[in-house]
């Protein structure tokens, strides 16, 4: 059998899973992998300017492709420079492995320069950890983390190496194990069926039924699933903003998102329906609002491989645990079933024209996408940025965005038809997301076009990121929506205390961001005028080879709507604009 | 209500920072705890007591359910079942109180484990209410110190909780 170090082992072990670009940045605890690496010369590494970039990069590598995302970084900072993007993938459900270097085994406990209790750090944030103790278990311990990282509800799973068990002369047996079982860790595959049955005639029976998804469904690949589910059943769909391509954007049955910042139609529709199918979601807060008033005529079905989310905050008249995809083909043949042996027509198609009768005519009244729901100012308004956006990618993009109201503002503008396109950090709302993130996709989709839709305070949570862009040479395209105010935190200072800007203005300080983007070596663009903004837009997507940072200045004072009203508001219960509510 | 949970899991470092850390990052408590490898030395048996209505303790259950290490987690308040909790008491042991204690203890069918020039260590095991029965019954005696193993427990009849 093959004699390996352990940091050859690392580096195999990867080889051995198929990992096609590892995140990192190196450091005294880690060199003997980053040696492994250089000599292997197998596997490409991608070096970040921060770590908090590497599990950002490897999070949007994870989320555009469904595999898992892997990251390397050394002990001590750059273990805690990571904990935020692992934070930000464990909210989120994504599939990563993250292997940091640790002191030698020897001085653990020790305050040793570099080091940090990284399993105790990450304990809460992880869907697992693994301490290696000694250098033969490493290929076990990365087959089990990639095992883990990626079935059941997938998350982050951390790897700590202590140095000493990486050492290039201490060389073991290598044999990397093909499958793995453990006895504590048996993630649900099917969903029970007798659950599935009643849950075909509740949604059979529903006069008012809506399909509320999540991100599970795009993480468990549900999406075409559902769509066909929702189509036969002629149901409508509302996606959360973690779901939003889960079911086509542009399909007559989409009632958008739905939330705090949600469609009015898909809040009127949830809070007045007979049944909810709620699928691969988590009835978050910023979906429910007050949750003891959340769709009180409501019966709830709800699938999800988490049985801890059933039932967490909303109870549930039936819940299902399982994947997404095997209860949806479970439930599809039930349904069909069902129809064939019924005396009369199911679903009641008198009742389903009637609530479509009533959504359209809510979308008419106050729908985002049917007339222009927002103002007109002298300067470019961001929704109209974000339509541009739409328009010169024709839909097609992968569109990251970091957190704040150009977040929402792309949520809500950017109508997205395909799983995988939208990629933001829902959970946890980490600034800084955007930009590695973006990279993350880029290298993973070469061909596709990224854009990153931020604004100029979360650029600059990770805008060192521009120098990577440059190293690896990828071209994604920066879109940021700039209102020299941290945008949401001023919005609520607007709507909750008396518009007093407690540090939330900066205008003053910030950079030339065009000069900061060529000073990188990559190209820079000024928008001011509303009349520059689609050919700019477009200039900037036809340049397929550079990274292009569109400074586009927008209306600053512009608020986003629709918006919960809170506390104590239901879902029905919106701000539709500064003056006029619900 | 309080509920015993009895928790199997693999017998790994960090396994009951798991749970612990659990109960602390998701706001639950824990009253008591009780944790030792079984007899099958790859798995621990832990035990822990926690207040909470059949809501919170099912989210409790799933989510301890859902730690990588735990193989298995069993409420044994849901059915019949026997828990034994250990106390040691020292008490000051002096002049008629040194009778009233023996007392007391042959009472509560404990022993003294533990005799001083003017301290006794009284050793009773049961369950909850009986050890804070007894502390409560010691009256006027001088409590010097109290340790408790914290509660295992066992369900009865056939159920067993196993890999």
């Amino acid at each position: 059998m093959e004699q390996l170090s352990g940091g050859d082992m690392i580096v195999r072990a990867l080889e051995d899973e198929g990992v096609e670009y590892i995140f990192g940045y190196p450091g005294g605890a880690a060199l003997h992998i980053y040696d492994a690496i250089f000599k292997a010369d197998s596997v490409p590494h991608i070096l970040v300017r921060h770590e908090q970039a590497a599990t950002h990069a490897a999070d949007g590598y994870a989320r555009a492709t469904g595999k898992p995302g892997v990251v390397l970084v050394t002990s001590g900072p750059g273990a805690t420079n990571a904990i935020t993007g692992i934070a930000t993938a464990y909210m989120d459900s994504i599939p990563m492995v993250v292997i940091s270097g640790q002191v030698q085994s020897h001085l653990i406990g020790e305050d040793a320069f570099q080091e940090t209790d990284m399993v105790g750090i990450s304990r809460p944030i992880v869907k697992h950890s693994f301490m290696v103790q000694r250098t033969q278990d490493i290929p076990s311990i990365i087959k089990k983390a990639f095992f883990i990282a990626t079935t059941g509800r997938p998350g982050p799973v951390v790897v700590d190496v202590p140095k000493d068990l990486t050492h290039p002369e201490h060389k073991f047996d290598y044999d990397y194990p093909e499958t793995v079982s453990m006895r504590s860790y048996q993630p649900s595959v099917k969903g029970h069926s007798g659950q599935v049955r009643k849950a075909a005639r509740l949604l059979l029976n529903a006069k008012r039924p809506v399909i509320y998804a999540g991100g599970g469904v795009i993480q468990g690949e549900g999406s075409e699933l559902l769509t066909d589910l929702a189509r036969k059943l002629n149901y409508p769909v509302t996606n959360t903003l973690m779901g939003l391509g889960a079911y086509p954007a542009t399909d007559r049955q989409f009632l958008g998102m739905l939330g705090m910042h949600g469609f009015y139609e898909a809040n009127m529709a949830m809070h007045h329906s007979d049944v909810i199918l709620a699928v691969g979601a988590r009835f978050d807060d910023r979906v429910t609002n007050t949750v003891s008033k959340f769709c009180p005529g409501a019966k709830i079905i709800h699938i999800d491989v988490d049985p801890a989310s059933i039932a967490k905050i909303v109870p549930v008249d039936l819940p299902i645990v399982g994947p997404v995809t095997t209860v949806l083909k479970d439930l599809d043949a039930q349904i069909d079933q069902h129809i064939a042996a019924s005396d009369r027509v199911i679903p009641d198609v008198e009742a389903i024209a009637e609530w479509w009768a009533q959504i359209d005519s809510w979308r008419a009244a106050h729908g985002l996408w049917h007339g222009r729901r927002y103002g007109e100012s002298d300067f470019i308004m961001p929704q109209d940025a974000i339509r541009a956006l739409y328009e010169a990618t024709r839909g097609e993009a992968y569109v990251t965005s970091d957190v704040g109201q150009h977040q929402m503002f792309a949520a809500q503008y950017y109508k997205f038809d395909y799983p995988r396109r939208w990629i933001n950090s829902g959970g946890l709302g980490t600034m800084g997301f955007g930009l590695p993130a973006a990279m993350g996709i880029k290298l993973a989709l070469p061909d596709a076009e990224v854009a990153c839709v931020t604004g100029e305070g979360s650029i600059q949570m990770n805008i060192q990121e521009l120098s990577t862009c440059a190293q690896y040479d990828v071209p994604v395209k920066i879109v940021n929506l700039r209102n020299n105010y941290l945008g949401m935190v001023k919005q609520w200072q607007d709507m909750q205390y008396d518009s007093r800007y407690s540090e939330s203005h900066y205008a003053s300080s910030l950079p030339d961001f065009v000069k900061l983007a060529e000073a990188y070596g990559h190209v820079g663009i000024q928008v001011k005028d509303k009349a520059d903004l689609e050919p700019a837009m477009r200039e900037a997507f036809a340049m397929k080879d550079r990274l292009v940072f569109l400074d586009i200045f927008v209306e600053p004072h512009e608020h986003v709507y629709p918006m919960h009203v809170a506390p104590s508001g239901a879902m029905k219960d919106m701000w539709l604009s500064k003056t006029e509510r619900t | 209500m309080r509920r015993i949970l009895s928790v199997l899991m693999e017998n790994e470092p960090g396994a009951l920072s798991r749970v612990v850390g659990l109960f602390s990052q998701r706001g639950y408590n824990i009253e008591s705890l009780n944790v030792a490898p079984t007899t099958d030395h790859t798995l621990s048996r832990l035990t822990l007591t926690t207040p909470g209505d059949d809501l919170k303790v099912e989210q409790i259950t799933k989510h301890l359910n859902k730690l990588v290490d735990v193989v298995k987690v069993v409420d044994l308040t849901e059915g019949a079942h026997v828990e034994r909790d250990m106390l040691l008491v020292k008490v000051r042991a002096v002049g008629a109180q040194r009778d009233e204690v023996k007392r007391t203890t042959d009472i509560f069918r404990g022993q003294i484990v533990d005799v001083g020039p003017a301290t006794y260590i009284v050793q009773l095991t049961g369950p909850i209410d009986k050890l804070d029965s007894f502390l409560a019954a010691l009256g006027e005696t001088e409590i010097l110190e109290v340790v408790r193993s914290g509660v295992a427990g066992m369900a009865r009849g056939e159920k067993i909780l196993s890999v």
